[in-house]
């Protein structure tokens, strides 16, 4: 501990902090622009120069780390005196556009100027003015407002592990850009908006669309990949306008991934927004009551056996619990929330789970990752991971395809003969770990020998010192990479006795022993091999499902729904209604409520709070909201022969993976750069 | 004046060797080992009482600069850095140095590496110094092949390699640490301090960077004694300097002559007087373009050290001279020397970045009498608003001399702005 004076009163706070934190702790506020809790310490914008008594010149308090006896001045006029001149420095060449500056009420050179600045400017000389910079569809540039704080330098750099932005140029003439004109390649370039202190980086997407202080803000939770990032919806009446993140240190810290910013425009894209029933082999607009009819006729007279149905990877929980029980009742054993056909033991919970917890990676000091691309299966995991392996010098090995995973790492191979056989070194290493790690993602286990993998994996996992009770710390980890899988996995959302997985539901639909399918919000399984079957597709997106329907029941998007999400570490989390569906969609337990009574086996559920009773019932765990709670180890996994066919990626396309993405527009565009093809050359290709 | 006996740099004008042979007659690397055998307390305890301040400008005790180096080498390698990005306006003393007697920079290296715990040096060359850093080389080169340095310099057994590295021209790269990013690669920005590059200098590891000067002269200090050093020159000042007399001089030159040299007397000796006779001086620069002017009054009596001319409220800098007789428009003369810093400004930080930029355009303005009288003292506060408030001390540099203009000259800026008012209010 250090004792400090800060503005005549004394404080003891932690050695190693800065004068700027210790400021903060004191509750006295320092302006700042560069300065970010996150990012490496640039000091540059000057903003937080402060007095300090034996020092010939102001420091720069987000530099100056704290000493014994320091005594440091706040709020001398010489100090408002400095801020008002590093106030007017950073206001004489920026535009001063705020009236049409899609930053305009959330900017902090807005909120600083009013503040700590002038009230008039004395600089008469022309202003300067920058040359816009492409940086791909998400981010829209205008380059005359920067304030050179190169905190989205430094993001890049540091936490998305790109280093494709730099400053070019000297004195006035630097400019903050790309080095040679191109998109950032980063499926985190989005928080580059949100850390820009001034309008020089905004949401393209989202220009010109809003004011901030028009905005709804509801707090919610995030479904594009299983982390379950704490996001913000913010509406303008029944429209998503944007999605911002949410802090949650555990989680996704304050980063979210591009996929979850920007698929936003494709909540109205494609909307289902009222039933649809097949006649005469072309869907036909209906009214609720025409499509519970049709669905109850031809369940009609069909065993159990007959029925199946499937969870996709957006589904909440409430939807699966009143599915799950409507399909009891219609005496059907058939359901699965695993629609890619992975392997996920839901017996024992500690097979299905991020056991370390997420924020368990800043503890890891050896990392495996066997079939997973944690960069495209879930960005901001990732950029925990990389902070891991490159600031901390964590070393990570991979199984599965190589891949730019923003880091160095060992490559043991594609298949994976290599983890039944780890090679002596990696194995050492683990062992020799304090908190060894390994992460199973989705592509090692959605295969036929999955079972085996997985069984696999718990092996390696306690041979290499993965789990050891005695530190409280379990390294076996699985990747998920739908919202869905792990709540699913917790209400059981799986075959029981004698029932049929997905893959087996699929061979028995081509054959025709089933003949009645209901898909919520399924649309990643093969069409074609439904056959015959009666489908009934509940979701909010005319995708895959919908275009195979027998039956169309318009549900809600998870901006549009309370609903319950569990991440891939077993947190439960709660989703909040921004908006309201739109058209005839209605929230989706509400509609498998009304069908049930339609057909004979009416639900025994009416309100929100009944669900969420039912759910835990059915698991205990929904009891605690926000956290993720450790499962026990117990044995989990079916021994067997594992194929020597190499692992493939899980997703081809990170914009893409599920059906609001793909009805997204900006994520079209993404694709068309990122995934489709190389970017047009640029002028120094020749 | 300096005694011949007491010169340093005995080949300042080329008219000798520069290289091995010529340097040996000079006396350079004689009895290098013994001095190496002093050990390394020795050394820094003796540069320290030579009194002999940094020859780059600010100052600074070299002796007590290498008694910050940790004592014990830890797991991180000691560097010594040489900086020999000469570019402040009107110096050109490092280039002497290396291109006349690059020996005495090669020793004095080794001698400064050893007393640091340095093994290696790289000397950071200014770019445009084309046939410098070649004479250097040369000088590098016959150093090795005569075992002065290498793998067991001068028979020590003490390992010392020298490298040369060539900037490419950037003013700002003169700055210590903006020189160790530039060397390391990256673009040459200052870094912040602390810390300082005696805990965390190039590649991260404990570093000392001299001006080229400063260390040139340690050989011959440990040769003759630090007594010999402290005796010259003013207390606190000591020694002898390389000063470089430019502008309006009969006869320009660089000349090595005792600290605390009387200005007048400087100028009247070795360059023949101000042009048109000492009444025809208008202002002096002493020290290089960062520091403020002189005007004829100061210049009759300063002497030339870092501590009078500190009294004056100016400083004596590099040493670079610039004379400025009566035809000279000193007011464009300080707005080019805006113009460079707007220039030279790394773009880093906030005050320097957009306050150059600001301070050239109004004294363009000013000087070609379209401003109004009342930015005299909006320009002074901006200069104010700069200075001190930057990572590095560029924004200090491009402050002083407006400030040291408006101090001296402030009725003929007025009148300037005066002769033309209807001019202020059409701009």
């Amino acid at each position: 501990m250090v004792k400090l004076t800060i503005d005549d009163t004394e404080y003891e706070v932690d050695a190693g902090l800065t004068v700027l934190q210790a400021c903060e702790q004191a509750g006295i506020e320092i302006p700042r622009f560069c300065y970010h809790e996150r990012l490496s310490i640039a000091g540059n914008c000057r903003m937080c120069l402060v007095d300090m008594e034996r020092s010939p010149k102001p420091v720069a308090s987000c530099a100056m780390p704290v000493g014994e006896g320091m005594v440091i001045h706040t709020n001398t006029p010489e100090v408002q005196k400095m801020r008002k001149g590093v106030m007017e420095f950073l206001l004489i060449n920026h535009p001063l556009d705020c009236p049409i500056c899609d930053q305009g009420g959330e900017c902090d050179l807005q909120d600083q100027a009013m503040a700590f600045g002038s009230d008039l400017s004395r600089y008469q000389e022309n202003k300067r003015a920058v040359k816009d910079k492409d940086f791909g569809p998400l981010i829209k540039t205008i380059m005359t407002r920067c304030i050179h704080c190169t905190r989205c330098v430094r993001f890049a750099t540091e936490i998305a592990g790109v280093p494709e932005l730099g400053a070019t140029g000297r004195g006035e003439n630097t400019e903050i850009g790309t080095y040679v004109q191109k998109a950032l390649s980063s499926e985190l370039s989005g928080n580059m908006i949100d850390l820009c202190p001034v309008g020089a980086l905004t949401n393209g997407p989202y220009a010109f669309h809003a004011r901030s202080w028009e905005l709804k803000k509801t707090e919610s939770v995030d479904v594009m990949d299983a982390m379950g990032a704490n996001i913000r919806v913010d509406a303008r009446g029944p429209e998503v306008m944007r999605v911002l993140p949410r802090l949650n240190e555990d989680v996704n810290e304050e980063w979210i991934s591009d996929k979850t910013r920007f698929a936003c425009d494709g909540l109205v894209k494609q909307r289902l927004d009222r039933p649809y029933v097949r006649k005469d082999g072309k869907l036909q607009p209906a009214s609720w009551k025409e499509a519970f009819d049709a669905i109850a006729a031809a369940a009609k007279g069909l065993t159990g056996d007959a029925m199946a149905a499937i969870a996709g990877d957006l589904a909440d929980c409430e939807a699966m619990t009143a599915l799950k029980d409507l399909m009891g009742s219609l005496g059907s054993p058939n359901i699965d929330c695993r629609q890619d056909g992975a392997k996920l033991d839901a017996s024992v919970r500690a097979s299905y789970l991020f056991n370390s917890t997420i924020a368990g990676i800043d503890q890891a000091d050896a990392i495996l990752l066997v079939g997973c691309n944690p960069r495209v299966e879930a960005p901001v995991l990732n950029a925990r991971i990389r902070r891991r392996a490159f600031v901390n010098g964590v070393p990570v090995a991979l199984i599965g395809p190589a891949t730019d995973l923003t880091y160095d790492y060992t490559h043991l191979g594609d298949g994976l003969d290599v983890l039944a056989k780890l090679p002596g070194a990696l194995a050492k290493t683990m062992k020799s770990a304090d908190k060894a790690m390994i992460i199973v993602g989705q592509s090692a286990l959605a295969r036929e020998d999955g079972a085996a993998v997985l069984a696999l994996a718990r092996k390696v996992a306690e041979e290499t010192g993965c789990i050891d009770p005695a530190k409280n710390w379990n390294g076996f980890n699985v990747l998920n990479t739908a919202a869905a899988r792990v709540g699913g996995l917790d209400l059981g959302f799986v075959p029981g006795e004698g029932g049929k997985d997905v893959p087996e539901i699929l061979d028995a639909t081509a054959k025709g022993d089933i003949k009645f399918v209901y898909l919520l919000g399924a649309d990643e399984i093969d069409m074609t091999r439904l056959g015959h079957a009666f489908v009934v597709y509940q979701g909010h997106h005319g995708d895959a499902g919908a275009h195979r329907a027998d039956v169309i029941l318009p549900g809600a998007a998870y901006t549009e729904k309370n609903a319950t999400y569990v991440n891939t570490e077993g947190r439960v989390q709660l989703g909040r209604l921004a908006v309201y569906p739109p058209g005839d969609a209605r929230e989706d337990w509400t509609i498998i409520r009304a069908l049930s009574d339609a057909m004979g086996h009416k639900l025994p559920f009416d309100n929100l709070r009944q669900v969420r009773a039912r759910m835990i019932e059915l698991n205990a765990n929904f009891l605690n909201v926000d956290q993720a709670v450790s499962a026990p180890w117990k044995p989990f996994g079916t021994d067997g022969t594992i194929s020597d066919a190499p692992l493939t990626p899980y997703f081809d396309n990170f914009y893409m993976t599920n059906p609001i993405s793909r009805a997204s527009e900006t994520m079209a565009r993404c694709t068309d750069i990122f995934v489709r093809g190389p970017q047009g050359k640029t002028g120094t290709d020749g | 004046m300096l005694k011949d006996a007491d010169r340093i740099f005995t080949n300042l004008y080329g008219l000798e060797s520069p290289f091995l042979e010529g340097a040996k007659k000079r006396g350079d690397w004689d009895g290098t080992k013994k001095i190496l055998e002093l050990g390394r307390e020795k050394i820094v305890d003796d540069v320290k009482a030579s009194g002999l301040r940094g020859r780059g400008g600010a100052g600074f005790s070299t002796g007590m600069k290498w008694s910050f180096m940790p004592k014990e080498i830890g797991e991180r390698p000691h560097y010594l850095v040489i900086n020999a990005d000469e570019g402040e306006p009107g110096t050109c003393k490092d280039r002497e140095i290396m291109r006349h007697d690059p020996h005495k920079l090669v020793e004095g290296a080794l001698i400064a590496s050893f007393a640091i715990g340095a093994h290696a040096a790289y000397c950071y060359v200014r770019g445009e110094f084309y046939r410098e850093t070649e004479a250097l080389q040369r000088a590098v080169d016959e150093a090795y092949e005569a075992g002065l340095i290498g793998d067991n310099a001068c028979g020590s057994g003490y390992k010392f390699d020298f490298y040369i590295h060539r900037g490419m021209g950037a003013y700002i790269c003169g700055e210590e640490s903006a020189l160790i990013e530039s060397l390391e690669g990256k673009k040459g920005q200052p870094r912040l301090k602390p810390p300082f590059p005696a805990n965390v200098g190039l590649y991260g590891c404990p570093t000392t960077v001299n001006n080229v000067e400063s260390i040139a002269v340690v050989p011959e200090i440990m040769r003759r004694g630090h007594e010999w050093f402290a005796g010259l020159g003013k207390p606190n000042n000591t020694g002898t300097k390389l000063f470089i007399i430019s502008g309006h001089v009969n006869n320009p030159c660089a000349v090595e002559e005792e600290m605390g040299i009387p200005l007048k007397e400087l100028i009247d000796k070795h360059c023949g007087g101000v042009r048109g006779g000492w009444d025809n001086l208008k202002a002096i620069i002493p020290g290089g373009a960062s520091v403020p002017l002189l005007v004829k009054e100061q210049c009759e009596t300063v002497t030339m050290d870092f501590d009078a001319l500190r009294e004056m409220r100016s400083g004596l800098g590099t040493a670079a001279v610039m004379v400025m007789d009566q035809s000279t428009d000193v007011i464009r003369a300080i707005t080019r020397l805006s113009a460079f810093y707007k220039h030279e400004s790394c773009g880093q930080c906030t005050p320097c970045r957009e306050g150059t930029g600001w301070m050239w355009r109004m004294m363009e303005r000013i000087c070609e009498g379209r401003a109004s009288v009342d930015e005299i003292d909006m320009l002074e506060e901006v200069t104010r608003q700069i200075e001190g408030h930057t990572i590095c001390a560029l924004g200090d540099a491009a402050a002083w001399p407006i400030q040291g203009l408006i101090r001296a000259f402030r009725p003929e800026m007025e009148a300037r702005l005066g002769a033309k008012p209807a001019a202020t209010e059409a701009a």
